[in-house]
Parts: C-alpha cells; sequence; structure tokens
C-alpha cells in the first residue's frame, strides 16, 4: 500500500484493512490490486533503506489475517523486531522498538488499536523491572514470550468478555447491534451456544455493508435477524432492549471511537432509556481525549454511492464517530464489567 | 476513618446523658492516643459514655475533627469547673509534636470529645461558666500571642468533635442544668464577656469552634480529617446548633468567644465587617484596608515573627501577592528561608520545634489571609517532612534537605507541573479556536502564550468581573506578545458565549467529586458554556486536588472586604452606598470563590494527563501513595 501519510486526505489504512476483512470491494481496493498487478515489486514501502527487516511489512502481514486484532498484529510485529534484532543491551533493544513503535504509528495514525497496542508493548519493556536484572538474553526471551503470550490474550480475553455479558442477555430479548464486531459477534455466539432466545436487529452499516455480513453469520447460528436500515434506528428502537457495539478504540473520558452511526444510535437509544453496551477489549484503551467529534486525527474512507457523483458534490467521508460517555451504559472488557468513568481509572494505573 | 464512627454506634439510645460524666476508664485507654495518634481526632472515638467529665460541664465542643481537639480535651473533663488546661493550646497541632510538653494534659485532652452534644439549651452559659474558670493552657509551646489567662475560655474545650449525641434528659436533670447554665451565664457576663450574645445568646458561644490557633493545624488537618468531619457533626440539634456545626474544621466566625478570644490573641487587627450576612456567618469576615500601616510599623518588633514570613503575610493582606501558585511558591520560599535562619533550641528536638514554628507562623498567614488549599497541601508536606527527617542528622544536614525538599516540591509539582499542563492542552488549540478565559489563570496564560509561539491562529476572550478585575492584568500581558483579545464582563457572557469553540479555566483547588473550587464567576462562565455545548478545559496542578468533597460554595469560602463592593475605583462619582453602609438592612457580600459542579466540566488538565472530572479520586489517591512512600 502507498504511503498513506503524506496525504491529508489519504484513506485510513484501518478501515481498508477492515473492508479488506469483510470481504468488501470498494474503489480503491480495486485501485490498489490494478496498481499491484502492474508493478508487482511496489509493496516495499520506503522504510530505512538500510534495514533489512521492515517492521511495516511484517505488520502488514500478520494484519491481512480476518481473525486477528490489530493491536496483537502490532505486537507480533514488535516480537519480530524483537527476534531480528541484533542488539546486545537492554537498553539497545528498547530503543530499537520505541523507534518500531513510533514507525508503525506513524504509518497509520488513525488506528486506535495499532497505537495502543504499541504503547502498551512499550509500557511493559520499560517499566518491568524484572527485565533489568536477568541477563540479557533471557530477558530478550521472555519479551518475545509475552509478546506471544499476547496473542493468546486477545483470544481469551473475547472468550472472558462473552462470558461477562450472558448475564446481561435475558430470554426474549432483542438486540441491536451495530458494525461488525469481533468481540460482539462471540457474545452472540457465546448467548446461542448457551441456548438463550433472543434476536438481533442489525443495521445495515453501509458502506462497509456490515449488516450484511453479520446476519450471515446469525443465521448460520440460527439467531434470528432482522435487517434495518441505517436510518430505521429510530423506528425500531423501541422493540429493542439493549444495544451492543463494539469499539474500535475506548478513550480515556470514557467515551467510544466506532465505525460511523454509533454516536447516532448512541444518542437515539439514550433518549428512549434503553441501555447501550460496549464490548471492547483493554487494550483498546487509549490516551486519547477527544472534546468533540472532529477532535481525532481523520480516518477516510471510500464511499460508494452506486451512481456517479457530480464532481462539485463532496461527500463525508470519515469512517468514524466518537460516542461521549453519558450516552453509554456499561463497558464489558476483560478486566470486568466497567462503568465509563473506570476507563481513566484504569488508564492513569497503567501509564504511570 | 472507621474508628470514629464506632463510639456513636456504642452509645445507648436510653441512657442519654447531658453533659460530661466522669468514668475513669476511657481515660487510660485513651491516654496514649492523643500522641499516638494522626490527624483524626481520636478523642472522636470516645463514647459519651466514656468521657471523664462532670455531669454538669460545658457542653462539648462541636466542631470537628481536629487535633488540637485533643488538646482541648474535653474542657470540663474531670473537674467539675476549672477545666484548666487545655484549651487553649491552640497551637495546635501535631499530636506527634507538641505534646511532649505535657504528657499529663494530654490524657486529659484526648477526651476532649465531649460526647454530649448538649441541646441547644444554654448550652452556652455552661460553657460560659467552664471557661471563666479555666487558666490558660500551659500546653503551648511557642505562641505568637500571649494567652490571657483567664480568658472566657468558652470554647475551650469543646473541642469539636461533637459527638452529636442528643441524650434524653429527665427533667429534673434538665433543669438543674438549665439552672447551672443560668448562673455560669450570669458569671461569664459579669467577667465581662466582649461578645454581645447575639440573640439568645445561647447562639453565640453554642458555636464551639476551633479557635483561630486552632485553624492551622485544623486546615491541616482538613485534609486528613475533612471526610470525617462534617460526619461528626450530626445528631440531633437543635436548628442553630446545626448551622454552626455544619462546617468543618475551620473556626466558626459566629462563635463570638472564640472570635473574641482570637482576636486577643491576634497578631493582625481585624475590624469587623458591621453588617454581616447571616448565610455566611461563619467565615471570617474582615476588612483588610486597615490593617497594613499599623502592621509595617510593627515590623522590627515582632520577634517571634522571621522577617520573610511576615513580609508575605503583608503581601497577602495588601493584595500583591495573589493566585494559587503564587502564594504558594511565596509561602514556601519564605519557609525557606526560616529553615536556613533555624537553630534548635536547646533541650528541644527539631523536628518537633520547627514544627511548631511552622505552624505558629502559619497562623499568623491566617490572620493575614485565609489559607487557599495550594498552601494548605504544601503546608502538610513541608510538616511530613519535617516529620520524617530521620533523627540521626545533625542539624545542618537536616536543614539542608528540608531546604532541597522544599526546593524540589516547587520545582516539580508546581513549575513542572505547569510545562506538562501546557503540553497537553496546546494539543487541544486547533487553528480558528476562539478560546474564552475566565479572571487572571496562570496555567491558562501559560498555555495560551505557548500556543501562540508554536504559531497557532487563534483568539481569546478574555472575560472579566469586579472588584478585582483581574482579567484586565492577562490581557495586559496577552497583548504585549500579540494575541488578538477581546475583552468583556462576566454580564456579557451569554451574549458572547455563541460564536467561542472553546472555555479554559483555571482552579484554585479540584475537590474529590470533580466539583472545581476557583475564583467567583467561573462557575457562571462553565454553566453557560455547557448551555451553548461549548467544551470546558480546567488546568490545575495535581497538587491542588484535595479529598474533601463541596456541593455547595457557602459551607467554605472566603469573604473579601465589602466595601470594594461599593465603591468604584477611579470613579468618585458612583457613591450611591456611601450612607449606607451601616445600615442595618443593608449587608454586603463579597464572595472570593465559588464551587463548579463536575456535570459542567468536560475535562480537567493536569500535570497527570487528561483526566475527566471522575478520576480526581483517582489521582489524589495516587499522589497519596506518592508522597507516602517518599
Amino acid at each position: 500500500m502507498a504511503d498513506t501519510t503524506q496525504k491529508p486526505d489519504a484513506i485510513s489504512a484501518y478501515y481498508q484493512t477492515r473492508a479488506a476483512h469483510h470481504g468488501v470491494i470498494t474503489s480503491d481496493w480495486l485501485a490498489q490490486a490494478q496498481a499491484a498487478v502492474e508493478q508487482p515489486d511496489s509493496s516495499v514501502s520506503g522504510l530505512g533503506p538500510a534495514k533489512s527487516f521492515n517492521v511495516i511489512d511484517e505488520f502488514n502481514g500478520w494484519r491481512k489475517q480476518p481473525d486477528l486484532a490489530e493491536a496483537v498484529a502490532a505486537i507480533r510485529a514488535m516480537a519480530a523486531v524483537i527476534r531480528a534484532s541484533e542488539a546486545t543491551t537492554m537498553m539497545e533493544l528498547e530503543i530499537e522498538l520505541k523507534k518500531a513503535s513510533d514507525t508503525l504509528k506513524s504509518w497509520d495514525k488513525t488506528s486506535i488499536s495499532l497505537t495502543a497496542g504499541c504503547d502498551l508493548f512499550i509500557r511493559y519493556v520499560t517499566r518491568t523491572s524484572a527485565l533489568e536484572y536477568e541477563d540479557f538474553n533471557s530477558a530478550k526471551s521472555r519479551l518475545l514470550e509475552r509478546a506471544e503470550k499476547f496473542g493468546e490474550i486477545s483470544c481469551k480475553a473475547r472468550k472472558i468478555i462473552a462470558m461477562l455479558s450472558q448475564d446481561f442477555i435475558f430470554d426474549g430479548c432483542t438486540i441491536l447491534v451495530h458494525g461488525l464486531s469481533r468481540v460482539v459477534l462471540e457474545v452472540l455466539k457465546t448467548a446461542a451456544q448457551n441456548n438463550k432466545l433472543f434476536r438481533v436487529l442489525c443495521t445495515e452499516g453501509r458502506p462497509d455493508g456490515t449488516g450484511v455480513l453479520l446476519s450471515n453469520e446469525l443465521s448460520k447460528l440460527d439467531i434470528p435477524v432482522k435487517l434495518l436500515l441505517d436510518s430505521a434506528v429510530a423506528y425500531s428502537m423501541d422493540e429493542v432492549d439493549m444495544v451492543f457495539v463494539g469499539a474500535d478504540g475506548v478513550v480515556e473520558s470514557g467515551g467510544i471511537i466506532n465505525m460511523m452511526g454509533t454516536y447516532q444510535i448512541a444518542l437515539v437509544a439514550h433518549s428512549m432509556n434503553k441501555p447501550v453496551y460496549v464490548a471492547a477489549e483493554s487494550y483498546k484503551f487509549a490516551r486519547l481525549y477527544p472534546l468533540d467529534q472532529k477532535d481525532m486525527a481523520p480516518a477516510l474512507r471510500p464511499i460508494e454511492f452506486g451512481v456517479k457523483i457530480p464532481a462539485k458534490v463532496e461527500v463525508e467521508r470519515s469512517a468514524r464517530d466518537y460516542t461521549p460517555p453519558q450516552y453509554l451504559t456499561l463497558l464489558f472488557t476483560d478486566l470486568g464489567v466497567l462503568s465509563p468513568s473506570v476507563v481513566s481509572d484504569e488508564l492513569i494505573q497503567l501509564y504511570l | 476513618m472507621e474508628s470514629r464512627r464506632n463510639p456513636r454506634a456504642v452509645v445507648d439510645p436510653k441512657v442519654r446523658q447531658v453533659g460530661f460524666f466522669t468514668s475513669s476508664q476511657p481515660d487510660s485507654t485513651h491516654q496514649p492516643d492523643p500522641i499516638a495518634s494522626e490527624s483524626h481526632p481520636v478523642a472522636s472515638s470516645i463514647s459519651p459514655s466514656g468521657n471523664s467529665l462532670s455531669p454538669v460541664m460545658i457542653p462539648p465542643p462541636r466542631h470537628n475533627s481536629s487535633d488540637t481537639f485533643l488538646l482541648r480535651a474535653a474542657a470540663a473533663a474531670a473537674s467539675a469547673v476549672s477545666p484548666s488546661s487545655f484549651s487553649y493550646s491552640t497551637r495546635r497541632d501535631f499530636p506527634d509534636g507538641s505534646m511532649t510538653a505535657s504528657p499529663g494534659r494530654v490524657s486529659r485532652a484526648s477526651f476532649s470529645k465531649p460526647s454530649s452534644s448538649l441541646p441547644g439549651v444554654g448550652m452556652d452559659s455552661m460553657a460560659a461558666a467552664k471557661s471563666s474558670s479555666v487558666p490558660a493552657s500551659g500546653l503551648t509551646t511557642v505562641s505568637v500571642v500571649n494567652m490571657p489567662p483567664g480568658l472566657s475560655e468558652k470554647e475551650s474545650d469543646q473541642k469539636k468533635n461533637s459527638k452529636p449525641l442528643k441524650e434524653k434528659t429527665t427533667k429534673a436533670e434538665r433543669r438543674a442544668l438549665q439552672e447551672a447554665q443560668r448562673a455560669a451565664k450570669a458569671a461569664a457576663k459579669a467577667e465581662g464577656g466582649k461578645a454581645p450574645l447575639v440573640s439568645s445568646g445561647s447562639v453565640a458561644s453554642t458555636n464551639v469552634k476551633a479557635a483561630k490557633p486552632a485553624k492551622p493545624s485544623s486546615q491541616k488537618n482538613d485534609v486528613a480529617v475533612a471526610a470525617p468531619g462534617p460526619s461528626e457533626k450530626k445528631g440531633g440539634q437543635t436548628e442553630k446548633d446545626r448551622k454552626k456545626d455544619a462546617p468543618h474544621p475551620r473556626m466558626q466566625y459566629d462563635d463570638e468567644s472564640r472570635v473574641v478570644k482570637a482576636k486577643r490573641r491576634a497578631v493582625v487587627k481585624q475590624t469587623e465587617a458591621k453588617n454581616r450576612v447571616e448565610l455566611f456567618r461563619h467565615l471570617p469576615q474582615y476588612e483588610h484596608g486597615t490593617q497594613l500601616p499599623d502592621l509595617e510599623t510593627k515590623f522590627f518588633q515582632l520577634d517571634p515573627m522571621h522577617p520573610a514570613v511576615y513580609k508575605v503575610g503583608l503581601q497577602y493582606l495588601s493584595g500583591d501577592i495573589s493566585g494559587g501558585n503564587a502564594r504558594c511558591i511565596a509561602m514556601l520560599q519564605a519557609f525557606q528561608e526560616v529553615v536556613k535562619d533555624y537553630s534548635t533550641p536547646s533541650e528541644k528536638t527539631l523536628n518537633r520545634d520547627m514544627t511548631a514554628k511552622i505552624s505558629s507562623y502559619v497562623s499568623f498567614l491566617i490572620e493575614c489571609r485565609p489559607l487557599s488549599v495550594s498552601m494548605g497541601n504544601a503546608i502538610r508536606f513541608v510538616k511530613n517532612r519535617i516529620a520524617k527527617l530521620p533523627i540521626t542528622l545533625s542539624e545542618s544536614e537536616a536543614k539542608a534537605a528540608l531546604q532541597s525538599d522544599i526546593e524540589r516540591f516547587i520545582n516539580e509539582k508546581i513549575i513542572m507541573a505547569d510545562t506538562v499542563i501546557v503540553k497537553h492542552a496546546v494539543t487541544k488549540i486547533r487553528d480558528g479556536d476562539v478560546l474564552l478565559t475566565y479572571g487572571s489563570p496562570t496555567a491558562v496564560e501559560m498555555v495560551l502564550l505557548h500556543a501562540h509561539e508554536l504559531k497557532k491562529k487563534f483568539r481569546v476572550l478574555v472575560v472579566d468581573s469586579r472588584p478585582k478585575l483581574e482579567g484586565q492584568l492577562l490581557l495586559r500581558r496577552l497583548i504585549k506578545r500579540g494575541i488578538s483579545c477581546t475583552y468583556t464582563h462576566i454580564n456579557a457572557v451569554s451574549y458572547i458565549m455563541h460564536e467561542v469553540t472553546k472555555v479554559f479555566l483555571g482552579a484554585s483547588s479540584v475537590l474529590s467529586n470533580g466539583t472545581v473550587y476557583s475564583r467567583v464567576g467561573t462557575a457562571c462562565v462553565a454553566m453557560v458554556a455547557s448551555a451553548f455545548r461549548v467544551p470546558v478545559l480546567v488546568c490545575c496542578e495535581a497538587y491542588k486536588f484535595h479529598e474533601r468533597v463541596q456541593l455547595d460554595s457557602i459551607c467554605s469560602n472566603e469573604l473579601g472586604d465589602p466595601n470594594a463592593i461599593s465603591k468604584v475605583h477611579g470613579r468618585e462619582d458612583i457613591n450611591y452606598l456611601d450612607g449606607l453602609t451601616n445600615n442595618a438592612n443593608l449587608q454586603f457580600l463579597n464572595l472570593m470563590y465559588d464551587a463548579t459542579p463536575s456535570d459542567y466540566i468536560s475535562m480537567i488538565i493536569t500535570d497527570y494527563g487528561m483526566v475527566p472530572p471522575t478520576s480526581v479520586p483517582v489521582i489524589v489517591r495516587e499522589y497519596q501513595k506518592e508522597h507516602s512512600l517518599v
């Protein structure tokens, strides 16, 4: 992929990945597929030419796997950095890791879990005092082991969250779901496996078409699904008992950053007194604090309308929005069921 | 804190006793307490039945919690009418420190919490009776002022710990009590109480509140016991009592006797404001303007006072230094001087003597101007460091260590904290922003100047208010740097709010429930901003956070000079209120601070990062952990 950081209105790589995962064909995907065909070796991004090992490539490799969370991919890439590193002291290794983390972060500024995952790992490296006392090789292997384990933690996190949320899904309830979060899918899967009777309303999720994908998945599990237009949310909110969404990132105020449309749904749910539950792993907690919708790095994605749009017409291409904490009821994380104000508590403890 | 609650639970509701009861049991058990206890009023753990006070004694101090209460010992303690001791030792303090002087007294002091909270029935008279016979306490270690002996120790003992026990008394008991009180009252009156007993005399002394000198320690203790403090005073009390009790460990200025006593001891002679607003009578009210020349002449006469501290006090009084950070830094630098010039007197330990000295200086500063929360926290830090000095250090080493500690505090908690705050805050300023600020907060000024240096394009709206007109100073400094500004008064804030994109405010303190305690008018600005859905960002260093909780702006505040309201500087022709200052129907109220509820605050920027208002207790917790480990 071309280096997206140069152009201010560049397309967010994070959302491109998601689109790829979902198998959505978008125009830019087509364009880069075309480009890939014409220039087979254009994939090497201009990183430090002296380095034979390229952390971005590594990250890209991991990222492509649909089941892997972005943060886990980042950490696996960092693990690869450690493996390929020729440093002989902890300090040197730390510096290399820091550099790799900065590279990754600057490569895609819009991905919050990427940033959060890198920060977490760096923090683990610099703060673990046990590492100071061991000799270098064992410290290195300990770091590697930790990085590997992170991947498992991530999978386990999903299971923990699914288990915690079972208490909130009761028989006969109607759940509104927005976006295709793997965690939420896990929650619903587990509920179905526990033989709970519930039905799901899912929003169409344009332009990603997440609604269709989700309904595919759910019908495989024999869960009754109903597809709604994005604009039909308020209309159907009366029959909804709870709203379930995932999160791309959880910010310091306790709010979440998620696919475009989440804020709208949360506002409607709040005004009709329906609980909004967020399922997010703890590594998605980020030290951001947006004051309003425009306070984040813009993440743009291409939007297809199916017909040609005149050139003079502008299109709002932002891929995500920020939902303030007052519209969220609870957060289900692997740390437990939290209220939005606890996020800051956790972050302070983690990063201080 | 738990222990504090227990005793109350122990009270047998059927046995309501008026006054104090003698019982030797609690005595012995409590003796070690005052020495060992921290700022918690251990005495509070004394159950009412455990008081070693005689039955017809002065009502228990209703004030809360501070240690000094220990000293005050329930005045009545022990003997029937000559409580002697205590009480005056108001010199605070430290449970570890000054007590060594009179351990014997201490034991008595421990019980000061006379548990029985007498109902408003002529309690004062009892107090009066008691106090008259009490000589000045011998417990004072260092006192700035000589305590006149035989002062109406009305307050004395009333150690605040008001255990709000309302005891049922039999009719006979009550009658006897009333007689005694009447007699006492007469005696007190005869003694020439200066304080005119307001309304039913009982009002006056019922508020037994910590005497002024106790204030510093209570200020300090505030921090630790603030929470339990208010909880102490509950109980079925009469309306008046409750009103007086409700405020927490500071000196309650509606208690006439205490005020009188404090005045005699005071260095700074305050003239009382004539017409006081009823709701704020628990706060110190004076007119500042008159003391300055008087104090200046006394500069070379005050022996016990260190000149640096005296200078800082005068600067506070005249208003030359204002603002939480400036006052705190000035005070700490004065303390550095104090430490530098200090030499331990013979037969005293450095820790205790220095602590006592600092306390006396703090009480002087309070007389000049009540402490701000930042100063209170800094004082607590200093005393903490003094207490933690290893005994093995030589005097010069200890002094050097202390000076460097204070220096480090100033650098880390104030100066570097400000740079961190600026770094975080400028990320929130975007090109095209219109930023509103109120008053003259130092942190916000730094943020704006730094953002300007970073070439961000924004303009500033400075909102100001009378009588201080602090915004003008900020305005000058911003304009000098070339920032485009608009200036307006607070009356117009709802008019201009529609064009504002962000509001930056400063704070004197942030309390545990997220309430921001700041210059009066801040709450108004924050509320209007919130109504217009404009984000409100508060910039405050972490050392100003406090674990107390405040729900309104009344229970704890500072009153300024009432004359400043009726006069407009430079406009002699606006003199409509000239003849009315002494009119009984007109009261001037000049508040200095107000409390902004957390709902109106979007974010608090501290040196710990950007946090939501709900995370303030987390930071207070982390901050204390950091300090106790240090």
